[in-house]
């Protein structure tokens, strides 16, 4: 399955995770990810049939808290920080497409 | 240097003052930051203060915390509220974070004095400090020789002594792993002991933050300091912080340890002969050694290796340029983000984004993470197993002593196998820590690692302090 | 709207509701509309680095509630990431639930006695909100745009319907009865206006008892009239490309209220890999018997309910649609407490959907007593109508007592005597009028009480009026 990895499923990989890749880093990335996941076949390889996934380790349910008021952070420390604040907003660039 | 332990004391007794102690730090940074690398970030002004604070209380007769006076250094991945967190990467230089982490509020109020922010792997990923964008740290111990990572800086600035102790986070050794190759007292606490809220998350069902001290002692009172319930933080265990200083001389007379054999293999002759006479050590003192096997060990590199990086893609997926660090601008806002994390992160992180993303995408998650996740319980279950046996265990903390520059960051899967013997109790989400017990034939340390069921720190660090007399004798 | 012979669409809903909350799902920010933008943020809603959620424990309790309400099983339930990029998510990932949501296998009865099968009713959070700069101010053409985080971390519920609704006016009723339930379990104020509920709408067409079609989603419609203009006009779109030899392209469309139409919004050859995995911050949520018995047992009862138990209330038939429009208002209560304080249940019924359903300013000010009492000063023949609604007028706007306006308007009874008096010289001085009324002439009736009230300004009782007039005349004879 490793040696699957094609250099077309690195590119599909690359663009979700909104990086873009050289030709050259194209093929590192390719063979070192190929290489990486050589050895996950030893996992995926095995049957854990009935095994279930574990939560937490040392099974922590229903952590809740009240719904109680808290002080929020300052506007103008958060928006100092950003690359570009216009009127009390963060600015980016056009958005290409509505939300999914 | 002194101890921790000592500084408070005497700053508590009026034989030292804050500010003293924050000069003898201040000038052991001006020493040999340069030439190691250890601090991104001093905060000279933000530590006198503090250090004043303290030491206006001192001569008002108000109660001082238990670190009161000490100064200590934080991993640059823990948020301080107005000072730069970088993480040791180009997206997030500049950025000062409006908040900070439960740890530090803690530490700062048990009054210690923060110093800095030290270097780390990008992200901390990584097991050497290569991949910080903003040059490695060097050993202390041997400058042409890494520190260890991903808390490379962290272990360097106590073995620097630059300060006595220092903030880690761990997520597949990346606390004991540094404490071994600069001969520093290094734990891992039981998952969920210590608050992540403020910790820039790497692997959420794996990251720890933990102490670095050159003794038991002070890593005992750091973990003390740091450890109990955090509201802020879901997966923050129910009980207030554990009592560990007072136990720390409890000795192992009538405990079992288990000596385990896939924690060894593979590791340089040096290194197993020191586990070896590790084992001799804790026998003179009353324990029992049972030699011990746990083969599902051996299956977690790899699941560490998809589940780490998976957890990863998804927690650095807010790293966009919208909000706060690096942005490069473009047309519209996804060139925007794809240039932004382009130039931004460094070729590891990039790899295990990747790598991450493929393991959770459609079609391949029930292969890659779901099953990595099934493997996760089975190494839960192993160690509950072997723990039916023994009260610890004992192991390598890693193959070899310090190596140098380069040796493997061209080869990410040897680099990986430095974690192999730290990584079992991420996956357990049990506690582990290394300990310093003897030098290889290069006169560098070696360090042997401790690990016990959840809530074992008093243990370990009990045991922990059996080596550490053995060692002195 | 009848679709072309041979066709039926078939449609699902999935409704997004705001929860009413005092803070947000995962921290504790204030869950308030309209604020300045940026106000009601921190570490958490915004993602920074390193912040974690924790869980909301009333918003768990409304998304309970809203569960029973819809006949849902309640089960343990698991949080999970739903990964994309889009600038309104703080982190890039949206916290949801996936294959274990906290409500499921539920159904939603309509007033058309037709049911609704309930998918889910998972829990998440809401994304910022962006507004477009330059261009039309809508996103197409705008060069930046700008996010306020205010919503960010908003409780929501997602409601799922089976894709059991065939026509428009059961989407639009379906709708309707919902909000009614959201509502009425406190879980959201129901208001689309502000953007507290918001509705998708997936449609397909096919031949009857064919498998179904390929759907389209229709996004973010926030009226009940768009709901059904949206979907008749997709339907009849799809009906029209499959009759003439075409086929439906499975995407997600934009729907035009001005120009009525619905269009492309986004056409991917694959579908977005949202890459779902378990939210390692989180941990399970096992609400334990003995909280959900007492969510379970603090609910009252939903509208369908209250429309049977106000239609129980009258002999004979029901007026159902003005049952159902004083439900649907939430003034079912006033008519009970009136028709418990002995207030003619027509009257009572009539005043809240006409009166009480007329003013701009909510009935927050009104008391159940007021009205009770009101409404008997009406039917004691104290206060006419005109009166009354005058009355209740003064009440809505600014509270009070009844007795009290009706003083300080100089509505006085008018005492038995005088209005005796008053007619009496009214007959004595309209001789041919009383002589046909007399005779058996109803209709005159009216002639004298416009009379009547002339000479009393309007302050006269007109059945009062209408007893000393068939009094007066019985005595003749």
């Amino acid at each position: 399955m490793a040696a699957d990895l094609t250099r077309d499923d690195v590119a599909k990989v690359a663009k979700l995770a909104r990086l873009t890749l050289s030709e050259e880093e194209l093929d590192l990335f390719t063979e070192q990810l190929r290489q990486i996941l050589t050895h996950a076949e030893d996992i995926a390889a095995l049957d854990l049939e009935g095994v279930v996934a574990t939560a937490h380790p040392y099974g922590l349910v229903n952590v809740v808290r009240r719904d109680d008021v808290r002080a929020s952070v300052n506007r103008e420390e958060v928006l100092a920080s950003a690359p570009d604040a216009r009127e009390g907003r963060f600015a980016v660039p056009r958005i290409m497409g509505e939300a999914p | 240097m002194t101890s921790a332990t000592q500084i408070a004391r005497d700053v508590k007794s009026g034989a030292t003052s804050a500010e003293a102690e924050l000069e003898k730090s201040l000038a052991a940074v001006r020493a040999r930051n340069e030439e190691l690398n250890v601090f991104l970030y001093v905060d000279e002004e933000g530590a006198r203060a503090q250090a004043r604070a303290v030491d206006a209380r001192v001569k008002n007769g108000e109660p001082l915390g238990a670190l009161a006076g000490v100064p200590i250094a934080l991993k640059d991945n823990l948020c301080q509220r107005g000072v730069p967190t970088t993480c040791s990467s180009r997206i997030l230089e500049g950025w000062r974070p409006p908040y900070s982490a439960t740890v530090v509020e803690r530490v700062l109020a048990a009054g210690a004095v923060a110093l800095g922010k030290t270097n780390l792997d990008e992200f901390a990923m990584g097991s050497s400090t290569e991949t910080s964008a903003f040059g490695p740290t060097r050993n202390p111990l041997d400058p042409s020789r890494v520190p260890g990572g991903s808390s490379g800086g962290s272990a360097a600035a106590v073995a620097a002594n630059m300060t006595t102790i220092s903030l880690g986070s761990d997520t597949g050794g990346s606390i004991r792993q540094p404490a071994a190759l600069c001969g520093l007292v290094g734990m891992k606490p039981t998952y969920g002991l210590v608050s992540r809220y403020g910790l820039v998350a790497f692997a959420s069902s794996l990251d720890q933050i933990g102490p670095f001290a050159k003794n038991v002692e002070d890593a005992a009172l750091l973990l003390e300091v740091i450890a109990g319930h955090d509201p802020m933080d879901s997966t923050s265990l129910p009980e207030a912080s554990p009592s560990l200083v007072a136990h720390v001389n409890d000795g192992v007379k009538g405990k079992r340890v288990g000596l385990v054999r896939e924690l060894i293999e593979g590791a340089d002759d040096e290194v197993v002969e020191a586990v070896s006479r590790a084992a001799a050590a804790l026998r003179e003192a009353g324990a029992e050694i049972v030699e011990l096997s746990i083969p599902e060990t051996r299956l977690g590199l790899s699941a560490y290796y998809l589940l780490a990086p998976a957890e990863a893609s998804s927690n650095l997926a807010r790293f966009d340029g919208v909000r706060y660090g690096l942005r490069v601008d473009a047309e519209d806002v996804t060139a925007m983000n794809e240039a932004t994390r382009t130039l931004g992160f460094g070729a590891e992180v990039k790899r295990r984004i990747m790598l991450g993303t493929y393991a959770l995408s459609a079609g391949y998650y029930d292969a890659y993470y779901g099953q990595a996740l099934k493997v996760r319980t089975q190494m839960i279950s192993a160690f509950r197993s072997a723990y039916q046996k023994v009260d610890l265990l004992l192991g390598a903390t890693t193959p070899s002593v310090a190596f140098k520059f380069g040796e493997k960051s061209d080869d990410p899967m040897a680099m990986y196998l430095s974690d192999v013997f730290t990584i079992p109790t991420n996956l357990a989400g049990e506690a582990a820590l290394s300990v310093p017990f003897g030098v290889g034939e290069t006169g560098l340390p070696i360090g042997v690692q401790l690990l016990g069921p959840g809530r074992s720190e008093a243990s370990l660090f009990a045991a922990a302090r059996v080596l550490e007399i053995a060692r002195a004798s | 709207m009848a679709l072309p012979e041979g066709w039926e669409m078939v449609v699902g809903l999935e409704v997004h509701a705001e929860l009413r909350t005092a803070t947000k799902l995962f921290c504790g920010c204030a869950n308030m509309f309209g604020d300045d933008p940026n106000t009601n943020i921190c570490p958490v809603c915004l993602g920074l680095p390193g912040s974690l959620p924790v869980l909301n424990e009333r918003a768990v309790e409304l998304a309970m509630a809203l569960g029973f309400a819809l006949h849902c099983t309640v089960a343990p339930s698991t949080f999970h990431r739903k990964n994309y990029f889009y600038p309104d998510m703080p982190k890039d990932f949206q916290i949801s639930q996936y294959d274990l949501p906290i409500n499921s296998g539920g159904y939603l009865d309509l007033l058309d006695g037709s049911r609704v099968g309930i998918e889910r009713a998972h829990m998440e959070e809401d994304t910022g909100k962006s507004t477009h700069l330059g261009g039309t101010g809508r996103l197409q053409g705008a060069d930046r745009s700008l996010i306020d985080y205010n919503r960010s971390g908003v409780p929501l519920v997602e409601i799922v319907s089976a894709p059991d609704i065939r026509n428009a006016a059961q989407a639009r009723a379906y709708a309707s009865e919902l909000r009614g339930i959201l509502i009425a379990t406190g879980a959201s104020d129901g208001r689309m206006e502000e953007g507290s509920m918001r509705m998708d709408a997936n449609v397909s067409v096919r031949r009857p008892h064919e498998p179904y079609g390929t759907r389209c989603e229709i996004k973010n419609l926030n009226s009940l009239r768009s709901l059904v203009r949206a979907i008749e006009f997709e339907a009849l779109r799809q009906i029209e490309v499959l009759e003439a030899g075409g086929s439906i392209r499975q995407e997600t469309r934009h729907w035009d209220e001005n120009r009525g139409e619905t269009s492309t919004m986004r056409f991917k050859e694959e579908a977005e890999d949202y890459r779902y995995f378990r939210e390692p911050d989180l941990v399970d949520l096992a609400p334990s018997e003995e909280w959900q018995a007492r969510v379970q047992s603090g609910l009252g009862p939903m509208p369908a309910q209250r429309r049977d138990e106000l239609a129980s209330l009258f002999e004979g038939d029901a007026p159902g649609e003005s049952i159902a429009l004083a439900v649907d208002l939430d003034l079912d209560r006033f008519v009970r407490a009136a028709n418990a304080a002995g207030v003619d249940l027509v009257l009572a019924l009539n005043r809240a959907t006409n009166e009480l359903a007329a003013s701009e300013t909510g009935v927050d000010a009104l008391s159940e007593e007021a009205f009770c009492e009101t409404l008997l000063m009406e039917q004691r023949g104290e206060l006419s109508a005109t009166q009354t609604k005058t009355v209740l007028a003064e009440l809505l706007a600014h509270g009070g007592e009844p007795k009290v306006i009706a003083k300080a308007k100089g509505f006085e009874q008018l005492s038995e005597d005088s209005l005796a008096t008053t007619i009496d010289g009214l007959i004595s001085a309209h001789p041919q009028e009383w002589g046909r009324y007399v005779e058996g002439d109803d209709k005159l009736t009216q002639f004298f009480i416009g009379q009547v009230m002339k000479l009393t300004k309007g302050q006269a009782n007109g059945k009062a009026v209408v007893e000393v007039l068939v009094e007066r005349r019985a005595r003749r004879h």
